[in-house]
């Protein structure tokens, strides 16, 4: 188990606990803490609807690979914090990670 | 005005097939997509992966699928209006519909199938100062028809395929072009990307990295951009067009006005029949909820082939449904 700490929209924070035995990517672990994320694709990197910023702990995730980075790369308000949370899968490592959710609220 | 049994709101694999569904009891169908092509989300955002989970097609590619699903409903003849948006559903005396699209497309059926997915696909847009202002009278968020650019100045930003692939095709057109991306490469099909670097070195195109277009003016109509760059130095240059393409974001759109029961996005429907709260209005697909509700293709197909028996009633009120096997008796093309 890990905690995360993620800011929401309106910019009020909130730690989770994470497990990192499951098999859940983070965006999946945002929608099962009931973030509202739309997630269109369902994880494949491609609709960039789980978009978030990284505040702190980016030095502890994978590296964005080519697909991840050409998503990112249709999105107005990326920038080098960017991330998909569905392309990360949290393990020991990100424990502190803080993150912010940047993909726009369900219709 | 288009006259049809059966309008389908949405083209994607649901939609389609639900034309295969009602073409058997013999009822005609329309679909209307906002997206200039057919297969939804297939098409928009996943046309090279592979779906696992479709009976009897294992692996198909998603496009694969459409094509499949265009064959298959070929014989039933649907009409399709694409490139539109329903904007609103008009119940007539006799309890059909007229179904009107953002472009005037008027379509006169019995009953109305919301097929939508997560609802239309709208364009991303960026932050952008007086962006809104200028929309229709400068700024375009796609290009439907190139020849309206001719001898134009033209102002793209994006770093996308599309974005890469119009500014290659914009620069036989324009009178001149201009590419604005916020990064420093690309990282869209690798051929476009030299291509465009090509052009910019021939003075062809002019392109702008590392910056981002950030306010608009002009008085009425668009006549000039204000680019940021990342070091934070401000260039205007004058443009008769301004072209963001950051891609297509699904939203419900006019959906949630239509006295529909709504719940997160999606229209609650009785399982019974996945008819909504409004007679001759069904939902099915992604688009519906109901307790249990998996948004998997093929319980979309099982919706579809359970909604059209009910719809039947609509169509032929003076028959009687009498539910026969295609392996029995064909499928009796129109």
């Amino acid at each position: 188990m890990i905690n995360i700490t993620v800011e929401d929209r309106a910019g009020s924070r909130h730690d989770l606990d994470v497990p990192v035995d499951i098999g859940l990517n983070l965006m999946e672990v945002l929608k099962a803490y009931e973030y509202d994320i739309q997630a269109t694709c369902g994880g494949m990197g491609l609709c960039a609807t789980c978009h978030i910023e990284v505040i702190q702990g980016a030095e502890n995730l994978s590296e964005c690979n080519d697909n991840e980075l050409d998503t990112l790369d249709t999105l107005p308000d990326a920038d080098s914090n960017s991330r998909l949370a569905c392309q990360i899968r949290p393990d020991e490592n990100m424990d502190g990670l803080v993150i912010k959710i940047k993909a726009l609220q369900e219709a | 005005m288009i006259t049809t049994d059966i309008c389908i709101i949405g083209a994607g694999p649901v939609g389609l097939f639900a034309v295969f569904e009602a073409g058997l009891l013999k009822m005609r169908c329309h679909l209307i997509d906002a997206l200039t092509m057919v297969g939804g989300q297939l098409s928009e955002i996943y046309p090279q992966k592979p779906i696992y989970d479709i009976p009897g097609a294992p692996g198909i590619i998603a496009e694969d699928l459409v094509k499949n699903l265009l064959l298959q409903i070929e014989e039933f003849k649907p009409g399709f209006t694409l490139g539109e948006r329903v904007e609103s559903l008009d119940k007539q005396e006799d309890g059909s519909y007229i179904v009107k699209t953002n472009e005037g497309t008027a379509v006169h059926c019995k009953v109305v199938v919301i097929a939508a997915g997560l609802g239309s696909f709208e364009p991303r847009k960026p932050a952008v100062e007086r962006l809104e202002h200028f929309e229709g009278k400068g700024v375009h968020y796609m290009v439907k028809r190139p020849e309206q650019f001719r001898d134009k100045k033209v102002v793209l930003a994006g770093g996308g395929d599309s974005a890469l692939d119009w500014t290659i095709f914009l620069s036989d057109i324009a009178s001149r072009v201009t590419l604005v991306h916020r990064g420093e490469t690309f990282r869209g099909a690798p051929d476009s990307a030299s291509k465009v670097f090509e052009l910019a070195e021939k003075g062809k195109i002019d392109l702008i990295l590392q910056s981002q277009v950030n306010s608009l003016g002009g008085n009425g109509i668009l006549k000039e951009v204000s680019i940021l760059s990342n070091d934070k130095s401000l260039t205007t240059i004058a443009t008769d067009d301004f072209i963001p393409l950051f891609g297509l974001s699904p939203k419900l759109g006019p959906i949630a006005d239509w006295n529909l029961g709504v719940e997160k996005s999606a229209v609650v429907v009785n399982t019974f029949d996945y008819s909504t709260n409004v007679e001759r209005i069904y939902a099915i697909g992604d688009i519906n909820t109901y307790p249990g509700k998996l948004k998997l293709i093929i319980c979309g197909f099982h919706e579809a082939a359970i909604m059209m028996q009910s719809a039947f009633k609509y169509v032929y009120p003076d028959q009687k449904l009498s539910f026969k096997y295609t392996t029995v008796n064909g499928i009796n093309a129109f």
